[in-house]
């Protein structure tokens, strides 16, 4: 009994530092911007004292559910490019000779000498609609245009219900990228491209590539052997890199302000307008919890969803094994 | 051309280094073929391009009369055992016997029973849903290889693959080797670098030495009988002699060694008086005896008389070096019964060596270099002029 107690105390020595942290600035500051949502507004700035729930009903406004939407969407589609063009690149950096492995790593992240306003600006003149990616963008959905028109009917109906094509024909005067949110997307891809290739390439790069011999040995193709053997073995750094991507696009707002125009206002920069134009801390802390839920969400998904796949292998592999028992029995 | 797999005249370079130096061999079907050498002799290489991870700069592979050498791993039915297992982490011992069948879309019910026969063949029927991480090494060694043979390949290359193992495990799993191998008959093909692993399970042996095949023959015949100095060296011990042919009479002849003195040999190649010579003789065939050789052993055989200089007692054997005339000979002395009151021949003792001129063998390709491989005695200078 004695030793229990002793055992609980120096546990408790030691987690306390964390935890102080934790409680000091991440639950009491996420506590408090909760609270500030059931307050009103002062007109100079600051937060009322009595309570209400104007603040929540003034939410209801109509561009909410397009915004957040809007940034959810945009998000998912961030990451979704990021991984895709981080496994490539982080399988590529694995694979190379051990000597250049660290360089080439270490230029993934030369961009973060620049400060990233600077980069997000640079960008702005590189989409100038008179600029040269403007004129290559236009010059292949022109291509497309044209070769969208030659095909027949059932083909062009098939790409337009799969989301790959619109009807009617290319304009190109309205085809600018900047300030659209094709700008905001490829800016942030290019922006977090390296949060995901660096989880991806450490798990990667614990990979014993001997496995993909192995595989193809045993008359697997090569893409094969990518998808059963390689994927699987780094999933837990495409997770932390989902994570990676996803959390911070879902909170960007410089990049929009900077290259979305009007039409791509993300959440992130409602709660700029409201806290700094508006000064209204309440209505932004509202936006942000809005916004945390909306970022808890997915994280809550992965897990349940992770724990849940285990669970399920787990029973597979139980169901498998009584069936063997099963036949064994059956066959003595 | 009877030869299941033919290697013909194969060469691969990796930069300035020749790797495989024009190889050709030819293997049987159902062989238990062995190649056998120092690590760095190609072996490994000679295999990479046998299971279609290397492509040859020249030669040709064939595999039962069709060209192979330019196929891609996947589309060749020969399977590796690869020396680290390369079992699939994410999959369970099921799972991973099964990925060739999988891959090859065998339907469900088909591959279940295949893999059940695997899993009865290695007894491990309670292991199967294990994660390689939670099954030992020798398990593992077991699941490589019947992953490599459920969809019965033409050919299994085996890379090492005791090399991870201790003592005990690697002599059982030869034995388990050779059993899985009379069961399914398959074209084995082992590389190694323990000519005691390759000797015990080989019909035949290639051994290697920069990038070359020094001798293909069957075991015994490699032991009792090698073409060069490399061959006689390399496996097991041996002693050199050189010396000139001073007599030759029939079968036999003398050898002049200088600072030795005159040994008789077996002459199966006829040479002529004159012709200098290297002698390889074996450590066990050496016999010490504090006594002279009695009588009916014959009075051609050689006898020298000698000092002990070092005695090092290893359990079956007792190794001696022994001095004569200046020179240091090794023997092995097997034991026949532990007496605690017999004498046993140490230090200093004044001793005969003797063996029959049979037990001589003479080599035709002698190289110095080869004889830095025989061991030396453990207080012989490694510098001859340091003293």
């Amino acid at each position: 009994m004695k030793k229990k107690t002793g055992t609980f105390w120096s546990e408790w020595f030691v987690t306390a530092p964390s935890f102080l942290w934790l409680a000091l600035f991440f639950a009491i500051p996420t506590l408090i911007v909760i609270s500030f949502t059931f307050h009103g507004h002062t007109p100079n700035g600051g937060v009322a004292e009595q309570w209400s729930l104007d603040t929540w009903r003034a939410l209801v406004d109509p561009d909410y559910p397009t915004i957040i939407w809007r940034t959810l969407r945009i998000s998912f589609k961030v990451t979704l490019w990021c991984i895709l063009l981080a496994l490539p690149c982080a399988y590529a950096i694995a694979r190379l000779d051990k000597k250049w492995r660290a360089a080439v790593a270490g230029t993934i992240m030369l961009p973060f000498w620049t400060s990233f306003v600077v980069r997000v600006f640079a960008w702005r003149t590189m989409l100038h609609p008179n600029g040269l990616l403007q004129e290559w963008y236009c010059a292949f959905c022109q291509f497309g245009d044209r070769l969208f028109h030659a095909m027949p009917a059932f083909l062009q109906n098939t790409l337009v219900a799969l989301g790959l094509a619109t009807p009617g024909v290319f304009d190109p005067t309205n085809a600018t990228i900047l300030d659209s949110e094709m700008a905001v997307v490829l800016v942030s891809v290019y922006s977090f491209l390296p949060f995901a290739i660096m989880p991806i390439y450490s798990a990667a790069e614990k990979f014993d590539f001997s496995l993909i011999e192995a595989a193809r040995d045993l008359g697997a193709n090569s893409f094969y052997a990518f998808r059963k053997i390689f994927i699987p073995c780094i999933r837990q750094g495409i997770v932390s890199a989902v994570l990676m991507v996803f959390i911070p696009a879902i909170g960007s707002y410089v990049i929009p302000q900077m290259l979305g125009g009007t039409n791509c206002v993300l959440i992130g920069n409602k709660i700029f307008m409201r806290a700094i134009q508006n000064r209204n801390i309440p209505h932004a802390s509202a936006l942000a919890t809005v916004m945390a839920v909306s970022v808890m969400l997915p994280l809550a998904l992965t897990v349940w969803w992770q724990s849940r796949q285990k669970a399920r292998e787990q029973k597979r592999l139980d169901e498998e094994k009584a069936a063997t028992a099963r036949t064994m029995e059956a066959a003595s | 051309m009877s030869d299941f797999l033919v290697i013909d005249k194969v060469s691969k370079r990796f930069g300035q280094l020749t790797a495989v130096d024009n190889v050709s061999l030819g293997i049987q079907k159902g062989e238990f073929f062995s190649l056998l050498g120092p690590s760095g002799c190609g072996k490994t290489t000679l295999l990479r391009m046998l299971g279609g991870f290397e492509q040859p700069d020249s030669g040709h592979i064939y595999l039962d009369g069709k060209d192979i050498t330019e196929l891609s791993p996947n589309l060749r039915r020969v399977h590796t055992v690869f020396q680290n297992y390369a079992l699939f982490p994410t999959m369970t011992v099921r799972e991973n016997i099964a990925f060739s069948l999988r891959v090859a879309h065998v339907p469900k019910e088909k591959i279940k029973e295949s893999v059940d026969n695997m899993l009865e063949m290695i007894r491990m029927q309670d292991h199967a849903y294990k994660y390689p991480t939670q099954i030992s090494g020798g398990q593992k060694q077991r699941v490589a290889i019947v992953r490599a043979l459920v969809d019965h390949p033409q050919v299994l290359l085996l890379d090492e693959p005791l090399a991870a193992l201790d003592l005990k495990l690697r002599q059982h799993m030869l034995m388990e080797l050779d059993i899985i191998h009379d069961q399914v008959g398959i074209t084995f093909i082992y590389v190694t670098h323990d000519q005691g692993e390759a000797m015990s399970l080989s019909d035949r042996i290639a051994v290697m030495n920069h990038g070359r095949v020094e001798q293909l023959d069957k075991p015994a015949k490699i032991y009792e009988a090698p073409v060069s100095s490399f061959v006689a060296a390399f496996i097991g011990d041996t002693n050199f002699f050189q010396g000139e042919i001073v007599a030759a009479e029939g079968d036999y002849c003398t050898i002049q060694c200088p600072g030795f003195g005159a040994i008789s040999a077996f002459n199966d190649r006829k040479l002529a008086v004159g012709q200098n010579v290297h002698l390889s003789v074996r450590p066990e065939k050496i016999r010490v005896t504090l006594s002279p050789p009695p009588p009916e052993k014959g009075a051609g055989i050689n006898v020298f008389q000698s000092e002990v200089t070092d005695v090092i007692y290893q359990g079956v054997y007792t190794k001696y070096w022994i001095k004569s005339a200046g020179r240091s000979v090794s023997a092995l002395k097997p034991h026949s019964r532990f007496l605690l009151d017999q004498e046993p021949i140490t230090w200093n003792d004044k001793v005969f060596m003797w063996w029959h001129p049979d037990d001589g063998y003479m080599i035709e390709n002698f190289s110095e270099s080869d004889a830095g491989l025989v061991q030396t005695p453990p207080d012989a200078p490694k510098d001859p002029n340091g003293k």
